[in-house]
């Protein structure tokens, strides 16, 4: 019966893989593998590890042990909160400079331009030493909004925007004048919601960004009050915690589990965005 | 008269729409930045005295400082070792992915997918394999009969094991840039080629290859940034050890301000970083830009 339907799709079902095929599928094992076996782990007994057996019971235990040893419902929460907030703040910076770049005659703007665009280069995690400092004269240290400021302002997002409201005929602009509208009317009627794909991809690069961000939330928080999830992980399965592995493969899965549901769902768009965001 | 006052309003308004944007840039990188240079010439005051001025002696220091050595050495192999493969196999990922193949939806996924991992979770995982006794790689070589390594414990493997992470990591994420710049290349070059006979071997490397030239630069340019600003992973996997075996750059400033509490001197660290990516910006902006081809 197989033949059959191999017949009716034509000669390639039958053929053997290529050595080309063999080779693209064996790198897309390697590469899920570790994720594959995070997820073995995090579901089996810690007997289980390194003893691959079809019928090891399946158990929840691991993620039980997890959630009860590290207070992962706030590291959830604290994570959410700086991801919303750190976009929806550069939502609204990037797109006013984004704008102005675009749209207005300011004296020496291409100047201007450079200054931000060397943050591309120089990232708020180089200058922890002196952000830290800077953090704690605001009285941001171990806050949320600590964690997210430095990153408000980003190069990349006012970037990103320049060019997608370059664009945009400047007709609209003005049948928009014409109606009445100013300056903000414009921005929010006519450049925001033609902006929307740009928005999108932006959004989810800086959302992915934020959620797996660490070094810079390590040093700026110091209490679960205000740590992520990735710094909560990594303080949890730190070898000196004494937690056992199937237990740090749970809490790994749970941290990255939204994440990766949102990715296995939106494949396509996540890729698309960091596609987008990419080239400049 | 009219239009003069109009022209003045605009250049106000664009202005005030800059004016959060150039705050927080001058609060969180211009200003940081200034001072991290200006600390980089003082010793820190002890017991409220005030900073001394020293001049260039934390930079002799460093000179002097055979960790800063290893560690700039480190960096520079993790840049070698880490570079090369992930740009070579994020290239090969595209090209399988843009050929006709059974299952490329999935293949695909699965390269990308450590794109979306947290560095930390990333390492996590990797802890598993690299552990010495119950590793999966030790177990994998015991089973073949062949003594288990310390991958992470032994200071002639470990950077080497650090790096074969990164690399697992990052090409996942460089293979879109080459996929969508060979899906734009026009499919009438393949057809001509073909027409003349010409092999997929030289097609590849008198065609593709080339016209894949401006997706390279600039897939270098992230992985020569990443190499000096991506270290979560050794929070987890080294901390740096054994020996400084794996201390890279910007670690080592971590570990000088937030372990070893010498603010100066890990702002004469930083400096040396800040160096490093001011090459590698003016490599974009002058050099690259000029042969770089995006819209």
């Amino acid at each position: 019966m197989n033949q059959a339907i191999s017949t009716h799709r034509g000669r390639l079902a039958l053929r053997a893989p290529s050595l080309e095929t063999t080779a693209a599928w064996l790198l897309a094992v390697v590469w899920i593998f570790p994720l594959l076996y995070a997820i073995w782990a995090a579901f089996h007994p810690p007997a289980y590890m390194v003893r691959f057996d079809l019928f090891a019971p399946l158990t929840l235990d691991n993620f039980a042990n997890a959630w009860a040893q590290a207070p992962f419902a706030r590291y959830y929460l604290n994570t959410f909160l700086l991801v919303t907030g750190v976009v929806l703040a550069q939502f609204v910076v990037c797109t006013l400079a984004g704008f102005a770049f675009a749209r207005f005659p300011i004296p020496g703007k291409d100047i201007l331009f450079m200054l931000v665009l060397i943050q591309l280069f120089v990232f708020p995690e180089v200058l922890i030493v002196e952000n830290y400092r800077i953090a704690s004269g605001l009285g941001l240290v171990d806050t949320i909004t600590g964690i997210g400021l430095p990153y408000v302002a980003s190069a990349f997002g006012i970037f990103l925007l320049r060019q997608t409201f370059k664009t945009i005929p400047r007709e609209l602009e003005e049948a928009a004048r014409v109606e009445g509208c100013g300056w903000m009317a414009i921005l929010l009627k006519v450049y925001v919601p033609l902006a929307k794909p740009t928005y999108l991809a932006y959004g989810l690069v800086s959302i992915s960004h934020h959620w797996n961000n660490f070094l810079w939330p390590l040093v700026v928080t110091n209490s679960v009050e205000s740590r992520p999830l990735t710094v909560g992980l990594g303080i949890f399965s730190a070898p000196e915690t004494g937690v056992n592995w199937a237990t740090v493969s749970a809490a790994t899965l749970l941290s990255i589990a939204p994440l990766l549901v949102a990715f296995l769902l939106f494949q396509r768009q996540f890729v698309q965005s960091f596609l987008r965001a990419g080239i400049r | 008269m009219v239009i003069q006052n109009a022209d003045r309003r605009m250049q106000v308004y664009g202005a005030l729409l800059l004016l959060p944007a150039a705050v927080l840039l001058g609060t969180f990188a211009y200003l940081p930045t200034v001072a991290t240079l200006v600390n980089s010439f003082f010793l820190p005051g002890f017991r409220g005295a005030p900073p001394a001025f020293v001049g260039l002696e934390n930079y002799a220091m460093l000179v002097e400082d055979a960790t800063f050595w290893k560690v700039a050495r480190n960096n520079l192999l993790y840049a070698l070792g880490t570079i090369p493969t992930s740009i070579a196999l994020a290239l090969g990922m595209a090209l399988f992915v843009n050929a006709r193949l059974p299952g490329r939806g999935l293949v695909r996924m699965a390269y990308f997918t450590p794109t979306i991992l947290p560095m930390i979770a990333a390492a996590n995982v990797w802890m598993f394999f690299y552990a010495p006794q119950i590793g999966l790689f030790n177990k994998l070589l015991g089973a073949l009969g062949l003594s288990g390594v310390n991958w992470l414990g032994d200071p002639g493997v470990a950077l080497t094991s650090v790096i074969v992470m990164t690399v697992w990591k990052e090409a996942g994420f460089f293979m879109i840039f080459y996929l969508a710049a060979l899906q734009s290349i026009p499919p009438e070059l393949k057809e001509a080629s073909d027409l003349e006979g010409t092999s997929r071997w030289s097609f590849f490397w008198r065609v593709t290859f080339p016209l894949l030239m401006p997706t390279t630069l600039f897939v270098l340019i992230n992985a020569l940034i990443n190499a000096v600003r991506v270290v979560d992973h050794l929070f987890i996997l080294t901390k740096g050890g054994p020996n400084n075996a794996t201390n890279l750059l910007l670690y080592y400033v971590y570990e000088n301000a937030f372990s070893f509490f010498d603010r100066t001197y890990a702002a004469t660290i930083t400096v040396v970083i800040l160096l490093v990516l001011a090459v590698v910006a003016t490599l974009k902006f002058t050099v690259l830009d000029r042969r770089t081809h995006y819209q």
